[in-house]
């Protein structure tokens, strides 16, 4: 089978004969002439090209730049030209955004709209993180945040809820079906079993790194399987007070389970890119890439975490850091794939830090995480990980060795954080300069210990 | 009365259902073509070979070119002429266009493009404004200097010196769509246009130079810009051109959009520079005597450096009388991108120097900064009416023709000759422009009233006092923004309007729709003319061909040249309507009424369409062209003295903000914001403006870094790099007023303009960073930020603190 079908605002279409990584924006700007979805970037990170995507999941934003057609298989598009009614009437949001004057040159705001819709359908109130992923030049926000707050306790128009009422078997069937040259694995059997026999292939779960090497290094991804149909690679499950997540589980998703059991956790995954890429991504995509920035892994590791890899009917498991050899090279081999992370289900001890020059929506120059155990006031453990200071997601072995058998005390963490010298040589680089990277690695030693201590670190908590 | 409503941006309902239609978007016939550059890879080289034989064979590529296929190469410069379209023998710069493709898609053109084999002999490239003066590498001859009085003498006598350098950083625009132009080939090789640019005329008449057509012949079309924010005053031309070529080389209709990482690889930014001061002031903190230095680095071509750098100039004072300064500004040339046009112009780098000043000043006298910045204020307003000085005025008529860019803000200008007004009552800008409308002492006033200012800079002491790890702290800045394009012949605008035998009404005028909602306020003008509600008026398209010789929408000129040449032409056509009809009554014309939607005359009172129609049938011309032409200024650049503005616009801004002296993390807390739009034409689109331009001020001066490596290549091109401010940077509470009284001098409505000053309310984050620093310190170090002041930044300065 080599067709592609989904639900376009509303309606069935069925595409074939596309090359499986064909972006979603270009083909609604280039084949379908709807222009309504802006190109501001082309790599996730301004948000004019979101879209609604729909499945028996529900509803999410998502970036229609680096969202391949093919992963839009018996789902649901909505796009704006298809967030007013089929009468023409505006959507709450849009009858807001006029009435506020939220719009300015107008690029970004079709892009806005659609965040706002799906926020709005979800009775979001948390509209700065809503909005995290779209970038608007010319209002400094403050008017779409008003007119997203006016909106907000408007009725959720009915057109809203066509997509999830139509059956997606209509336009699903069973079988599977899919781009041309591409796999879509139904369950992990079937992904292990095809990948051991094509190891060279690229697998694609969110694409939102994967997208970027279409939309900017223009390579041409073949083989290639798209792992979004991987259901039983998508759960996240408890036992024995241990969490184990399904390598195709979001970060969206991670963040909903993890942002009241472990909530310095979820306040990073809060500043993990944007809703839009943390709807697409996924935790087992952001281990495998092995970037050495990626914000998973800094704190998954000081958590304690065992990560899952399968090969054929073979599994294995090790400490995630061991993962992580160098730049860019994992132990994993050909043929072999995350399956799943598990990590505890409590950390009362757990900070993660994250310093990056944005806020939202930004890379880590460095991200650090604390994991240290006291005793009776004695440092029993300690497992401290920090993404952005090594080639890899690294702990301090010697800022632990420094801290463990010690009394806790400002003293202690002092201590540690120089010896944490000894741990890291970070580079230099756009984001942060290696001595900015090794003296914020040492001083948020020092934030720890206040931040334990009740003593207020964040100014993102200083209210005005 | 449809002016000074607060109507909703024209295209807001287009906006919101993703209608509104940018260049990108219009449709083109099925066999358009669509291009990409092949880019320089090295800074500074002479190009030793070029093999483009995999890019001719790559997939649907019709046609390449580089400079051995274009003998006549076309030029894309604003100024100079020194930026050929495609690389002549030596590249001057990463990113600079080597080669073009013209393929059938935009993927095909992009994934061609990156095959091409150039090979490069390099040469030693000047990347920072330290090498650029060392090797005498300069735009002009020497640097510039302006001076007024003796600067020297007056920081020798003083009680305190204070002396100190920074940087301050460039920009990116990011604009939210890309560059992008299309040319579609007409009958007789004439070509229309559609551009994403400021500056129509500009792209005409680089197309016309191009394809050796009159200007006649090349129509251009802007219906809007996804923003532009200077960014698309020049730099849209190399663009326009290629696609223009490609058109007239494949007779094809032809589009080429930059890719963002390119768009940011190619196009120029605001310029940095490194501003040194030595100011001798009281003990009080008055700057007696003052000395800047500019060191400007303008990148490898001259666009619109020249310009800019002179605005950066006349903004140093901001709205601080200055008896004695000296000015000297380096316009430096490098090998990096051509920095170019943003808002501002230039402006606010030299306002950041006098504000930087000022805070210096207040740490070494010891005194609360905003009481340092009232005793340096300009005198307060002298009554409307009163003259200030005696300035002369004697136009000479500009003298190029032919290639010249006679509507570029980079032309050369013409010496004006005028008699220097000496201080005296009104007290005189460092160029000797009498300051005769200061209302900065009541509009602070007020603003430190609303604000609670006071109350809460004690507030903040005693907070910091209890927090050892966050500090907060608090600024005020004035704005003084002068209103005027400096190359005085730019201030003249055309219009066009219809009126049709139904009474509806076309509008057209030679300003151009980024998004700040020009459209709506020259329509709501042109209606207010007429007595109809604005929405008779139909916005449309700036066309070369209905308005010529349009100057490019920028210097915060649109509605003050373009509303009052619209008001021109309706009261033309009114002024015919009305001489019509009172002669049917017997009465004089200027007894007949305009008022919501009638026409009223000897106690009748007709509907406006109704009188239309008697017009029209009555054979009574119902179409008008207007003009306009800024009075009172006269300006000699290389003297540095003149009237170069025709009024001020005013504004203040208090940020606090809070720093973590561990990580340097700092954030906006709250902005208050007192603007002065005059009698604003359009209240919700003026505070659009002003919040927009806040943040805008607030990310150049915080998290919008760019990084070059030292080969010279741009390492922030993208959003993934390049952080302009996301919906959470925001003030959480940010209020924002309008000062709303009304011009004193005779601009459209007694408004002001609006587009650039507020930008600079930006520094008061700046300003506020440096006092929270401060507060983490036992006061005997002064901060020194350099901007833009990212967490790093902040976290060298507290490091630079004694505890």
């Amino acid at each position: 089978m080599t067709e592609i079908s989904f639900l376009l605002n509303g309606a069935p279409v069925t595409v074939a004969d596309q090359p499986p990584t064909r972006t979603l924006l270009d083909w609604l700007r280039e084949v379908r002439g709807l222009t309504g979805t802006k190109e501001g970037c082309n790599e996730g990170d301004c948000g004019a090209c979101t879209v609604m995507v729909t499945d028996a999941e529900g509803s999410r934003a998502l970036n229609a730049c680096i969202l391949f057609l093919a992963q839009l298989h018996g789902r649901a598009v909505r796009t704006v030209e298809g967030i007013a009614g089929p009468d023409g009437s505006l959507h709450p949001v849009q009858q807001a955004m006029i009435t506020h004057h939220g719009s300015q040159c107008g690029f970004c705001t079709p892009g806005f709209i659609v965040s706002m819709a799906v926020g709005h359908a979800q009775g979001r109130r948390d509209h700065d993180d809503v909005l995290a992923g779209n970038l608007c030049r010319c209002t400094g926000y403050a008017p779409i945040i008003r007119a997203a707050e006016a909106a907000q306790a408007a009725p959720v128009p009915a057109w809203m809820h066509a997509d999830t009422s139509f059956l997606f078997a209509e336009i699903s069937p069973g079988s599977g079906g899919g781009a041309p040259g591409a796999f879509h694995p139904r369950d992990s059997d079937a992904l292990a079993e095809w990948y051991l026999a094509n190891p060279e292939a690229v697998l694609i779960a969110g694409a939102t790194d994967v997208g970027l090497w279409v939309t900017k290094q223009l390579r041409d991804l073949t083989p290639v399987a798209f792992l979004n149909g991987v259901r039983d690679l998508q759960a996240i499950e408890e036992q024995g007070g241990q969490l184990h997540i399904g390598a195709g589980v979001t970060i969206s998703a991670l963040l909903d389970a993890v942002k009241d059991r472990l909530p310095s956790l979820g306040e990073l995954l809060r500043r993990y890119a944007s809703v839009q890429v943390r709807n697409a991504a996924t935790i087992g995509g952001n281990i495998a890439n092995g970037s050495p920035i990626g914000d998973g892994p800094p704190a998954l590791i000081a958590l304690g975490a065992t990560l899952h890899l399968r090969r054929g009917d073979a599994m294995r498991a090790m400490a995630l850091e061991d993962f992580f050899l160098e730049y860019r090279k994992q132990d994993r081999l050909p043929g072999e794939f995350v399956a799943g992370v598990s990590v505890p289900g409590s950390a009362p001890a757990l900070r993660c830090y994250k310093l990056s020059k944005r806020f939202d929506q930004d890379i880590s120059a460095v991200c650090g995480c604390f994991n240290v155990t006291v005793e009776a006031g004695v440092i029993t453990r300690a497992r401290i990980a920090f993404g952005g200071m090594a080639g890899v997601p690294k702990r301090a072995a010697a800022a632990e060795a420094a801290l463990v058998g010690k009394g806790w005390s400002l003293a202690t963490l002092e201590a540690a954080a120089a010896a944490m010298a000894g741990d890291f040589t970070p580079l230099s680089d756009m984001r942060a300069s290696a001595g900015y990277r090794m003296q914020t690695a040492q001083t948020m030693m020092i934030r720890y210990f206040h931040d334990l201590s009740g003593v207020p670190v964040s100014v993102l908590e200083v209210t005005p | 009365m449809s002016m000074g409503k607060p109507l909703p941006h024209d295209a807001a309902p287009l906006h919101v259902t993703g209608q509104a239609r940018y260049v990108d978007d219009i449709p083109l016939p099925g066999n358009a073509l669509h291009l990409a550059f092949g880019l320089s890879t090295v800074a500074h080289g002479e190009i030793t070979g070029i093999d483009l034989s995999a890019v001719r064979s790559a997939p649907g590529v019709v046609a390449v070119l580089s400079a051995d296929d274009l003998p006549d190469m076309p030029d894309c410069s604003p100024s100079a002429h020194d930026e050929p379209l495609l690389a002549v023998k030596t590249v001057h710069y990463v990113g600079q266009p080597v080669f073009l493709v013209i393929a059938g898609s935009h993927l095909a053109a992009r994934k061609a493009a990156r095959l091409g084999k150039v090979t490069y002999r390099e040469l030693p490239a000047l990347l920072t404004v330290d090498e650029a003066l060392a090797a005498g590498s300069r735009f002009e001859q020497g640097p510039v200097v302006w001076a007024k009085g003796d600067a020297g003498r007056a920081i020798a006598g003083a009680a305190h010196v204070v002396e100190g350098s920074f940087e301050v950083g460039g920009q990116e625009h990011f604009y939210l769509e890309g560059q992008v132009a299309a040319a579609l080939p007409q009958e007789g090789g004439d070509m229309i246009v559609h551009s994403s640019t400021q500056h129509p005329t500009e792209v005409q008449h680089k197309v016309a130079h191009a394809l050796h057509l009159p200007m006649s012949a090349v129509r251009v079309e802007v219906r809007r810009m996804g923003g532009g924010f200077g960014g698309k005053e020049s730099q849209g031309n190399a663009l326009a051109i290629a696609c223009a070529l490609a058109a007239r080389l494949t007779g094809r209709p032809a589009r080429m959009r930059y890719d963002r990482d390119d768009d940011m690889m190619i196009t120029g930014k605001r310029h940095d520079l490194r501003i040194t001061y030595r100011a001798g002031v009281d003990a009080e903190g008055r700057v007696l005597g003052l000395e800047f230095q500019h060191l400007v680095r303008c990148g490898w071509s001259q666009d619109l450096s020249l310009p800019v750098a002179d605005r950066a100039m006349l903004h140093a004072d901001n709205c601080y009388h200055l008896p004695h300064i000296r000015i000297e500004s380096h316009r430096l040339k490098t090998n990096t991108q051509s920095a170019t046009a943003f808002r501002g112009f230039g402006g606010p780098q030299g306002m950041v120097g006098i504000e930087r000043v000022m805070d210096h000043v207040a740490h070494v006298v010891g005194r609360d900064a905003l009481a340092v910045r009232k005793a340096n204020f300009y005198r307060a307003a002298a009554p409307a009416g009163a003259s200030g000085g005696d300035i002369s005025e004697q136009k000479k008529l500009a003298g190029g023709v032919g290639e010249a860019d006679l509507t570029s803000r980079g032309a050369a200008g013409q010496a004006g000759s005028h008699v220097l007004p000496p201080d005296g009552p009104v007290q005189t800008t460092p160029y000797h422009m009498p300051v005769e409308d200061f209302i900065g002492h009541e509009l602070v006033a007020e603003l430190e009233r609303t604000s609670d200012y006071a109350a809460r800079k004690a507030a903040i002491a005693a907070w910091n006092e209890g927090s050892p790890i966050l500090k907060r702290g608090i600024a005020l800045t004035p704005v003084k923004f002068g209103i005027s394009f400096t190359l005085t012949w730019l201030n003249q605008a055309g219009a066009l309007v219809h009126v049709y035998q139904d009474g509806s009404i076309h509008l057209n005028h030679g300003g151009t729709e980024m998004g700040q909602g020009l459209f709506q306020k020259v329509a709501q003008v042109t209606a207010a003319v007429f007595g109809v509600d604005a929405s008779l008026v139909k916005i449309t398209a700036t066309d070369t061909a209905k308005v010529p010789n349009t100057s490019a929408t920028a210097a915060s000129s649109g509605a003050d040249l373009n509303g009052m040449a619209a008001k021109a032409a309706a009261e033309t056509i009114r002024g015919r309507l009305a001489e019509f009809i009172a002669e049917k009554h017997q009465v004089k014309p200027a007894s007949v009424r305009f008022v919501d939607g009638q026409v009223r005359v000897a106690g009748e009172v007709y509907g406006w369409a109704q009188v239309v129609a008697w017009a029209y049938q009555a054979r009574v011309s119902l179409s008008s062209t207007g003009f306009y032409a800024t009075p009172k200024i006269v300006w000699d650049r290389v003297r540095g003295t003149g009237r170069p503005f025709f009024y001020f616009a005013y504004g203040a801004a208090v940020t606090e903000v809070v720093i973590d002296r561990l990580t340097g993390e700092n954030r906006i807390l709250r902005a208050d914001v007192l603007h002065d739009t005059g009698t604003s034409l359009n209240p919700a689109l003026d505070i659009g403006q002003v919040e927009g331009a806040y943040m805008q001020g607030a990310g150049w001066l915080t998290t919008e870094e760019l990084v070059w490596d030292g080969k010279g290549r741009l390492a922030t091109h993208a959003p993934s790099t390049y952080k302009i401010p996301a919906c959470s940077d925001r003030p959480r509470v940010f209020n924002v007023a309008l000062w709303g009284r009304p011009n004193r001098e005779d601009a459209v409505g007694k408004s002001k303009a609006v587009g650039e000053p507020p930008f600079m309310l930006g520094i008061s984050v700046l300003m506020a960073l440096s006092d929270a620093v401060a507060a983490c310190g036992d006061g005997s170090v002064y901060p020194g930020l350099d901007a833009p002041a990212t967490a790093e930044r902040v976290l060298a300065a507290v490091r630079r603190q004694h505890v």
